[in-house]
């Protein structure tokens, strides 16, 4: 199968959404002819025009509140909001607005827009372009939350973003644009809220979203040279939530470790955390374990930057730990 | 150019649209005063002639944009008095199925995509259905009402400029009562409101707010205009609330004088001034007026009584329409 970067994979599948319905169109800060800071949109607007491909001043709370005007009258808005880290300038319109406007109309009218963002620390761009802030929106009841962990899944998620009736924030790994993988040249679409077993194993689960997918993946080959089974989980969705999936392999395997880019302070791995304590404590042999970003602002010096998120080695280490029974201090 | 109200049919509907709203307003007050209403709401009464004379200027097509003060426009719009009540007094076969209140009546049917808690908070969604029109070809126009208060937010002025570098067909009304929740305009708002708007390059223009003849000739111009293309506008309407900023500020003399309520109300009152015009001109007899008065008054009198008695929704209802595709998002 042909391989292609993660930012082709979000090109080509906006391209096919865009050509497949015409109320779809993109909004945001030099999406046009710049294509945007990453280039992931380069050659839409030639293909789309500037009518469909909408190039905005730099007013993230403006543009996101045409998109849910544009998505409660009849179109498909594609907003584009360049950094993770605009999420907090759009938060009325995203979480006031869009996320609330079919609940409090009592089903009458809908939102189908979908916001592109990203998440991932690593590179160098200090604390107010480094933040993965996934678990704000999903705390906010109405909006679907997505996390892509490659050019594969990024294609068949966004794809299904774009049909979906309801607001759907997907976060594309900012690290992982040029990242290649195996992705086909038909058409598919990947299903909201059905978790990806990406590797079988007996021992502990690894449960990681978006950029930690790759991190646990890499752990479990560590301990697979060690002679531990880990068994890796991506929920690919975060709302919805593939709790059975994600409950199925806690029961089998009894050990968890949940990781996840953002804070990990009343974040993703503790909410994943305290469902399968809910819901596996008796298949148990250990405390699920969460690993998160550091709590606190992401520095910019590379010495400081990049012990501030999980690593491959520091999440085999945690699994040893909890297959010999230790003690894990609390971070 | 669409004409404006210029016939006995036309005129007799808008006296008669302006008096639905002040005794939709009078039973929404009583309501409220004798417990049988859940929450507060915000009275429209003395600003009758803003909503009536701008949506007879509109059809069904056309959309709207309201505010926490939005009973008006929706009366305006088109609904009607029985799932309006039933939507104050939270049942199940209100606009929203009381899940919306006073504060989120939305009325798709006629066009009105909502009121909105937020001051200033449907700006970006009245631009973005302008947007919409634009992109999609169609001739439908948006009308974007909000308070003098709303003018301090920065909203509105990115989305005036992106209506107005891409010609949108939006006609922002900004409802000029005078205060601002409990502070006087003159304390919130610098300069000329109108001059905001002419910054971007928009034609502004001010208006008498209870004079529903000179709303309504300057709304269809403007109407027509946008139709056209000409878009956008923006226009300042001077008016009076008679009540407080909701139903429990009874006691506000300590930001406006009840001289200065009772000025607007013995001189200025928009329905008493149309009913002496309608008479000098002939266009009906005190008795016709009488008459159409107490209909309205048994009409909301009857609506009163069905929402008391209507059901409440069951409780299974409340994780519902959270998602469109999700019927319960909590089973």
């Amino acid at each position: 199968m042909r391989e292609i970067t993660l930012s082709k994979a979000v090109n080509e599948a906006l391209a096919e959404e865009m050509r497949r319905d015409e109320t779809v169109f993109i909004i945001g800060e030099d999406v046009a002819e710049a294509g945007t800071p990453f280039k992931v949109l380069s050659g839409l607007v030639e293909e789309f025009g500037t009518q469909r491909v909408i190039d905005t001043p730099i007013a993230e709370p403006g543009f996101m509140g045409l998109a849910v005007g544009a998505a409660m009258t009849g179109a498909r808005p594609v907003v584009d909001l360049m950094f993770g880290d605009f999420l907090f300038l759009i938060m009325d319109q995203l979480c006031n607005q869009a996320a609330k406007i079919h609940y409090m109309s009592g089903g009458k009218l809908n939102v189908p827009l979908v916001v592109r963002t990203n998440l991932g620390a690593t590179r160098r761009s200090a604390a107010q372009h480094s933040q993965s802030l996934h678990a704000l929106v999903a705390h906010i009841p109405g909006l679907k939350v997505a996390l892509p962990s490659s050019a594969y899944e990024a294609k068949g998620l966004l794809k299904t973003a774009i049909r979906d009736n309801n607001p759907v924030v997907i976060f594309e790994d900012k690290l992982m644009y040029n990242d290649k993988a195996p992705v086909p040249e038909e058409e598919y679409l990947i299903p909201f809220g059905e978790a990806a077993v990406l590797r079988d194993g007996t021992d502990i689960t690894l449960i990681g979203t978006s950029s930690m997918v790759q991190v646990c993946q890499k752990a479990a080959e560590i301990l697979a040279a060690e002679g531990i089974s880990a068994e890796v989980i991506d929920p690919r969705t975060i709302v919805p939530l593939d709790e059975a999936a994600l409950l199925k392999s806690a029961r089998k395997t009894s050990r968890v470790i949940v990781v996840d880019e953002g804070h990990q302070s009343f974040g993703i791995t503790g909410e994943i955390a305290g469902r399968i304590n809910e819901k596996a404590f008796y298949h148990l042999d250990a405390p699920v374990l969460r690993m998160g970003a550091m709590d606190v602002p992401v520095p910019f010096s590379p010495a400081l930057e990049d012990i501030t998120v999980p690593t491959p080695e520091a999440v085999a280490a945690n699994a040893r730990k909890l297959m010999s029974g230790e003690m894990i201090d609390a971070a | 150019m669409a004409d404006s109200k210029t016939n006995t049919e036309a005129y007799l509907r808008m006296y008669r649209q302006m008096v639905r709203i002040r005794t939709f307003e009078d039973n929404a007050n009583q309501l409220y005063l004798s417990a049988k209403m859940p929450g507060l709401t915000h009275m429209y009464s003395g600003e009758e002639a803003v909503a009536v004379g701008i949506c007879e200027a509109l059809t069904d097509n056309d959309r709207i944009t309201s505010t926490h003060r939005g009973h008006g426009h929706c009366v305006a719009k088109g609904a009607e008095f029985q799932q309006m009540f039933c939507e104050l007094l939270g049942k199940e076969e209100g606009y929203c199925r009381g899940k919306g209140g006073s504060m989120h009546i939305a009325d798709q049917s006629h066009g009105n995509l909502g009121a909105n808690a937020i001051v200033g908070g449907s700006m970006g969604i009245a631009t973005g259905a302008a947007l919409r029109a634009k992109m999609q070809g169609a001739d439908d126009v948006t009308v974007c009402f909000f308070g003098d208060g709303a003018t301090a937010q920065g909203l509105l002025y990115e989305v005036m400029n992106m209506a107005a570098l891409w010609k949108l067909p939006v006609i922002y009304a900004c409802e000029n009562n005078g205060y601002s929740e409990y502070t006087k305009t003159d304390e919130i708002a610098a300069g000329k409101i109108t001059a905001r708007a002419e910054a971007f390059g928009i034609e502004a223009f001010e208006v008498d707010g209870q004079d529903v003849l000179a709303v309504n000739d300057l709304a269809t111009k403007l109407v027509a205009r946008a139709r056209k293309g000409e878009g956008p506008f923006f226009v300042e309407l001077k008016t009076y609330r008679y009540h407080g900023h909701h139903v429990g500020d009874i006691n506000r003399e300590y930001y406006r004088s009840k001289e200065e309520e009772q000025d607007w109300k013995a001189n200025r009152d928009p329905i008493i001034r149309f009913r002496s015009w309608l008479v000098e001109q002939g266009v009906a007899s005190e008795d016709e007026i009488e008459a159409m008065n107490a209909e309205v008054k048994a009409d909301a009198a009857a609506a009163v009584d069905y929402a008391i008695a209507a059901k409440y929704p069951e409780a299974h209802e409340v994780d519902m329409h959270v998602f469109t595709d999700i019927e319960h998002v909590l089973a």
